[in-house]
C-alpha cells in the first residue's frame, strides 16, 4: 500500500511498511552502536515493537577498516509483534568498505543499501580485502539494490565547517549526519536524539552544537535532495496498552536480582571476575551503592563465587555472574554450595566455546554444563531466559528459587539476548511475586541440639545467619548425616543424603508454572519445543506456519531442572517433536532420554542466533515428512 | 546449650565441640586448637558472633571441633569465603584456618588478594611443610631437596618463605609462632585478634606422620633458644641460651654480634614491628639451620600496619553515595530513566 508525497514539484514514493530491519555496519570508531541505540529509541517512543541485535568484534579496538573490526547494530522495527531482530536486511548503512562487505549478502534482494563513499577509497578497499582494483559501488556488485551513495564524510565537514572544531571532531560526528538522513527517510523526529545529545554534551557546547547541527543536516539532505525518492511510513504497534522502557538482557537480569533482594528483604551481594558477555551485569549492579548493593570484583571466577558462597552464608543473597568458561572454573564451589544448601544463584551469559571460544558470539552449548557440570550427584535447579526483558523474570524467579529452597541455581541467558534489546512493559514493585526468605531463631531440637539439616515439608533445611545465639552450629564440603549435618561417612546415610539432596530440587516442580503451548494448539501434529533465546524466531516461525495453515505449535521450556510436571504428558500428545538448539542437541537427548519420546533435533552452531526462514525450512520439512 | 551462653563466662570448654578430635596421635594441631579454645574466653567476643572457615587439609578440620558457627569449604579457597561473610556483616569474628598446601599452592591467588584488601580475618596458617591429608608430597614450604612420596629424588623447586610472602602481598599484620610454645601461641593469637584487619599468623606444627621433628630444632629445649628469635616491639634482638647473642643492622644485613664478647646490647636492631621495610628484612633471616653459619629464626610479630579494612571502605562509599543521592526507589529502577505510554 505505497502512497506518494508531492513536495516542490518532486515526487516521493511513501512505502507502508509492517516491519523494517535496519544494519548499521562501521568501524569500531563509527559510533554504529549509539546510532543504532538512537535510532531504536527513537522508534520505541513512537510507539513501534522492537529488536535489536548488536554485533561487536571480539577485538576493542581491531585494526580500523577491516572486516574483523566491523562493529554493527541490528534493529528490527513495525507496526507489528516483533519478536527477533530480523532474519535480512531491508537498509543496509555501511561507513566503510568493510562494512559493505561483512554484511552484504544478508541484505535482502531489493533492499537499500546506503554507503558513505569516503569509505571506499583504494586504502579502505584494500583494507577489507577487496582484490586489488575492484569498485563494489560500480562494478555490478550492488546490482538489484537500491544504492544511495552519499559523502557522508564530506557532507558532515561542509555542514561543520564554520563551528571552529577540528577535523577529527567533526568526523566524529559523521553518524549523526547518517541518523538525521535516516531519520528523513523513515519519517522520525529529531526530537529524541536531540534531547540525548543536549544531556550528553551538555557541558561541551561546541560538540553538542555540532551534533545536533550534523543530525539536522543529514535530515535536511534527505528533505532537500532530489535524488532520494522514497520514504518508509512505519504505523505505531498494537501493543499492550501500559508503560514502556527499553532494555537489554543483561540490564533486565541485574535489576531482577535488585528486585528480588528488594523483595525477600536481602541484602545484594554480587561475587564477580569479568568476563564477556557477562560483565554488563557487573558494571550495572555497581551502581546501586546507594541501594546497599554489594559489588565484589573478585580476583578470579572462583573466588566470585566462593565470596557469593560466604555471603549468602553470612545472610545475603549472593549472586555471581560469568559465561561458560567462568563456570567451568566455579564448578566445585557449586557443589559446596549444593552440599551445604546454600541461596546462590549462579548466571551464565553462555557464548561460543569451547575454551575462549567466541567471546562475542551466542550459543546455547551450556546445557549439560549447567545441568552436569559438577562432580558427584549435585542436583541445581537450571532455569533459562527467553528474551532480552525476560531475563529481569528469570532473575527474579532464579532467585526466589534460591532463597525459598536453600538451594544454588543457574541462570542460564547468552551473549545474544544479553547484549540485545527490546521495549518492556515493566511491572510495578508491589506486582512483584512476594519471596519468603526465613532466617531461624529458634532451636528446632528443644532440649537438644539444634538440628541444621532438619526438612520442612519441600525438604528445605533451616536457614541461619551466624550471629543467631545458641544456634552455633558447622556446615562443609564433607558428607552430612542426616539431621544434624555433622560429618559422616556412613554409607547408608550417604545414598539416603543424595536422594534427599535430588528429591529436594525435584520438589521445587511443586511451585513452578505447568507447561503450555506458546503458539498452535494441544496435540498438535508437529510440536517445536525450545528453550532460551530461541523464543523470538521460533514464535514467529510458529505462527506464520499456522497463519499458513500449518498444524504445529510451540512450547518453550524456562525451568530445565526440574522440568514442569505436566512436561511429558504435553509432549506425548503431540505426533512429532522438532527441538531447535543453537548447540549440537542438548535438549533433544534429554527429552530423549526422560520421556522416551522420538524428538527431532535442528541445531545451529554458528555463534548466530536462528533466523525465522531456517527455521521455518526446517519445521516444514518435519511437517511434510511420513 | 542455651541463648545465656553469651553472658556468661565462658570457658575453653565452651569452645569445644562435641565432635570427636581426629587427627593423628601426636599432632602439632591439638596444641594449635587447645590454645585457641584457651585464648577465646579471654576476648570480648559473643560466641555467637565467632565464625571459623577452612579449606581443606588436616588443618582444615579444625572448624568441626569448634563450638561457634563454621564452615569447612573447598581447597584453598577459604579466603574468598570469609571475604564474602566478612563484606556481608562487618559484626562477626572471623577466623580463618588454613595450611601450608591450602594456602600457598591452591589458594595462593586468594592468599595474596586477601591480604591486599585486608579484611578484618584472622588467619592462621598451620604450616608443617609436608601434605599431610593426601599421605606426604611436599609442599611450597618444603625445604628444596625435600624427598617425599612424589619426590622419591628430591624436590626441585624453591620454598616460599610465608612471612616474606605476606609483607609482599601487603599484609597488614604478620606474625610467626610456634605450635609446641603454649605461651607465645597465645600472646600472638591475643595479637592478631586485636588487630583490626588480616591478621596472618604463621603456626610452626609438627606433622609426626609425614615430617616429624621438621620444626623440633626451634620447640625443643635443647637447642630452641640459640635457633629462635623471640622478637617484640621495641626490645633489642637479643637470642641465645644465656641472651648472649644478639643481631645487629649492618646498613641493610643482619649480623649475629656476640654480646659476651664485647658487643653491646645498645647496638642491637630494636625491633619495630610498624616499619615495614625492616620486617621485610627480618621475615628475610630465613636461613636453613642445615647451614653453618646461620642466623636464627624470628618469632613474634613481625609487622602491624593500621590500615582501613576492604569492609570499612566499602561501608563508608556506600554510605558517602547514599548521603549523596539517597537509594533509588525500586520503581524507579524497574522504570529507568526513559519510558513512553502506549494508550
Amino acid at each position: 500500500m505505497d502512497t506518494i508525497e508531492k513536495k516542490a514539484g518532486r515526487q516521493i514514493d511513501v512505502k507502508h511498511a509492517e516491519n523494517v530491519v535496519i544494519r548499521f555496519s562501521g568501524d569500531s570508531g563509527d559510533g554504529m552502536q549509539l546510532t543504532g541505540t538512537q535510532f531504536t529509541d527513537t522508534s520505541a517512543f513512537f510507539g513501534q515493537d522492537l529488536s535489536t541485535f548488536p554485533e561487536y568484534p571480539a577485538e576493542i579496538r581491531a585494526p580500523a577498516g577491516t572486516v574483523a573490526g566491523v562493529s554493527g547494530f541490528q534493529v528490527n522495527f513495525g507496526s507489528k509483534e516483533i519478536y527477533t531482530p530480523g532474519d535480512a536486511y531491508d537498509v543496509l548503512v555501511a561507513m566503510n568498505s568493510a562494512g559493505l562487505k561483512s554484511d552484504l549478502h544478508k541484505v535482502k534482494k531489493g533492499g537499500i543499501i546506503l554507503v558513505n563513499t569516503a569509505g571506499f577509497d583504494k586504502k579502505n578497499l584494500n583494507l577489507a580485502k577487496y582484490p586489488e582494483g575492484a569498485d563494489p559501488l560500480n562494478d555490478g556488485t550492488l546490482d538489484g539494490f537500491t544504492v544511495y551513495k552519499i559523502d557522508v564524510t564530506k557532507l558532515t565537514k561542509d555542514a561543520l565547517a564554520d563551528t571552529g572544531l577540528g577535523m577529527k571532531e567533526i568526523e566524529r560526528s559523521k553518524n549523526m549526519f547518517v541518523l538525521g538522513f535516516l531519520f528523513w527517510m523513515f519519517d522520525k523526529s529529531m526530537d529524541y536524539t536531540i534531547g540525548f545529545i543536549t544531556e550528553k554534551f551538555g557541558k561541551k557546547k561546541e560538540i553538542m552544537d555540532a551534533n545536533i547541527k550534523a543530525l539536522k543536516a543529514g535530515y535536511n539532505y534527505g528533505d532537500t535532495t532530489e535524488t532520494f525518492t522514497t520514504r518508509w511510513k512505519v504505523d505505531a504497534a498494537k501493543m499492550a496498552p501500559g508503560v514502556y522502557r527499553q532494555i537489554t538482557g543483561n540490564h533486565a537480569t541485574a535489576i531482577g536480582f535488585i528486585a528480588a533482594a528488594e523483595k525477600a528483604g536481602l541484602e545484594l551481594f554480587l561475587g564477580s571476575y569479568p568476563i564477556t558477555p557477562a560483565s554488563d551485569i557487573l558494571h550495572e549492579l555497581s551502581k546501586y551503592r546507594a541501594n546497599g548493593v554489594k559489588t565484589f570484583q573478585a580476583e578470579d571466577e572462583i573466588a566470585g563465587i566462593c565470596s557469593a558462597i560466604g555471603a549468602s552464608y553470612a545472610g545475603a543473597l549472593g549472586i555471581t555472574t560469568s559465561s561458560g568458561p567462568g563456570i567451568a572454573l566455579k564448578g566445585e564451589a557449586m557443589g559446596l554450595a549444593v552440599i551445604t544448601e546454600i541461596p546462590l544463584v549462579v548466571v551464565n551469559v553462555q557464548r561460543g566455546g569451547p575454551s575462549t571460544g567466541l567471546p562475542t558470539k551466542t550459543e546455547q552449548a551450556d546445557l549439560f554444563q549447567a545441568l552436569y557440570g559438577r562432580h558427584g550427584e549435585a542436583p541445581m535447579p537450571v532455569i533459562a531466559a527467553s528474551s532480552p526483558a525476560d531475563c529481569f523474570n528469570a532473575a527474579y524467579e532464579a532467585s526466589r528459587i534460591a532463597v525459598e529452597h536453600m538451594t544454588p541455581v543457574m541462570l542460564l541467558t547468552d551473549g545474544y539476548i544479553a547484549n540485545g534489546s527490546e521495549p518492556w512493559k515493566f511491572p510495578s514493585a508491589s506486582d512483584l511475586k512476594p519471596i519468603k526468605s526465613i532466617f531461624t531463631t529458634e532451636n528446632n531440637n528443644p532440649g537438644g541440639k539444634f538440628l541444621p539439616y532438619k526438612r520442612d515439608e519441600k525438604l528445605v533445611r533451616p536457614r541461619v545467619k551466624p550471629g543467631t545465639p545458641g544456634l552455633e552450629h558447622r556446615i562443609g564440603g564433607l558428607e552430612k548425616q542426616d539431621e544434624t549435618g555433622n560429618v559422616s561417612y556412613d554409607s547408608a546415610n550417604h545414598e539416603k543424603m543424595v536422594h534427599l539432596r535430588q528429591a529436594k530440587i525435584d520438589k521445587i516442580a511443586d511451585s513452578i508454572p505447568l507447561a503450555a503451548v506458546e503458539s498452535g494448539k494441544e496435540k498438535a501434529k508437529v510440536c517445536v519445543l525450545g528453550w532460551g533465546s530461541t523464543a523470538g524466531a521460533i514464535k514467529t516461525a510458529v505462527r506464520e506456519l499456522i497463519a499458513d495453515g500449518h498444524d504445529v505449535a510451540h512450547v518453550h521450556l524456562r525451568y530445565l531442572s526440574p522440568m514442569p510436571k505436566n512436561l511429558e504428558t504435553l509432549l506425548k500428545g503431540f505426533d512429532k517433536i522438532i527441538v531447535p538448539e543453537m548447540n549440537l542437541g542438548q535438549l533433544a537427548m534429554i527429552i530423549r532420554g526422560k520421556f522416551l519420546v522420538p524428538a527431532e533435533s535442528y541445531t545451529k552452531v554458528q555463534g548466530l542466533p536462528f533466523t525465522v526462514e531456517e527455521l521455518k525450512t526446517r519445521i516444514l520439512q518435519t511437517i511434510n515428512s511420513k | 546449650m542455651s541463648a545465656d551462653t553469651t553472658t556468661a563466662k565462658l570457658t575453653a570448654k565452651d569452645f569445644a565441640s562435641d565432635q570427636d578430635v581426629k587427627w593423628c596421635p601426636g599432632c602439632g594441631d591439638y596444641a594449635i586448637l587447645a590454645q585457641v579454645q584457651r585464648v577465646f574466653p579471654e576476648f570480648d567476643v559473643k560466641k555467637e558472633n565467632v565464625v571459623f572457615v577452612s579449606g581443606i587439609g588436616c588443618s582444615s578440620r579444625f572448624t568441626y571441633y569448634m563450638n561457634t558457627y563454621g564452615m569447612h569449604s573447598i581447597h584453598g579457597r577459604a579466603a574468598a569465603i570469609v571475604s564474602g561473610i566478612r563484606a556481608t556483616n562487618p559484626e562477626l569474628d572471623v577466623w580463618m584456618i588454613s595450611g601450608d598446601g591450602d594456602s600457598l599452592s591452591i589458594g595462593g591467588n586468594h592468599f595474596i588478594h586477601l591480604l591486599r584488601r585486608n579484611f578484618n580475618v584472622k588467619y592462621l596458617m598451620f604450616n608443617n611443610q609436608i601434605y599431610g591429608l593426601t599421605k606426604g608430597q611436599y609442599s611450597p614450604a618444603s625445604e628444596k631437596g625435600k624427598t617425599t612420596k612424589s619426590t622419591p629424588y628430591g624436590s626441585l623447586d624453591e620454598p616460599f618463605n610465608p612471612a616474606e610472602l605476606a609483607l609482599g602481598a601487603k599484609g597488614t599484620f604478620v606474625a610467626r609462632t610456634l605450635d609446641r610454645d603454649a605461651k607465645h601461641q597465645q600472646s600472638i593469637l591475643k595479637r592478631a585478634h586485636e588487630h583490626k584487619g588480616t591478621a596472618f599468623v604463621e603456626i610452626y606444627q609438627n606433622c609426626p606422620v609425614f615430617n616429624d621433628g621438621t620444626f623440633f630444632i626451634y620447640t625443643e629445649k635443647e637447642s630452641k633458644m640459640e635457633e629462635c628469635l623471640f622478637v617484640e616491639h621495641g626490645k633489642p634482638m637479643v637470642f641465645g641460651a644465656n641472651g648472649d647473642k644478639g643481631i645487629k643492622l649492618d646498613g641493610l644485613k643482619p649480623v649475629v654480634v656476640d654480646l659476651a664478647g664485647g658487643a653491646s646490647v645498645n647496638d642491637l636492631w630494636i625491633h619495630d614491628e610498624t616499619d615495614r621495610t625492616k620486617a621485610t628484612l627480618l621475615a628475610g633471616l630465613f636461613d636453613n639451620p642445615a647451614m653453618n653459619p646461620h642466623n636464627p629464626r624470628p618469632f613474634g610479630v613481625f609487622y602491624k600496619e593500621n590500615r582501613a579494612t576492604y569492609e570499612e571502605d566499602l561501608i563508608n562509599q556506600i554510605n558517602a553515595v547514599k548521603a549523596k543521592k539517597g537509594p533509588t526507589p525500586l520503581d524507579r529502577i524497574l522504570s529507568g530513566d526513559k519510558t513512553w505510554t502506549i494508550a
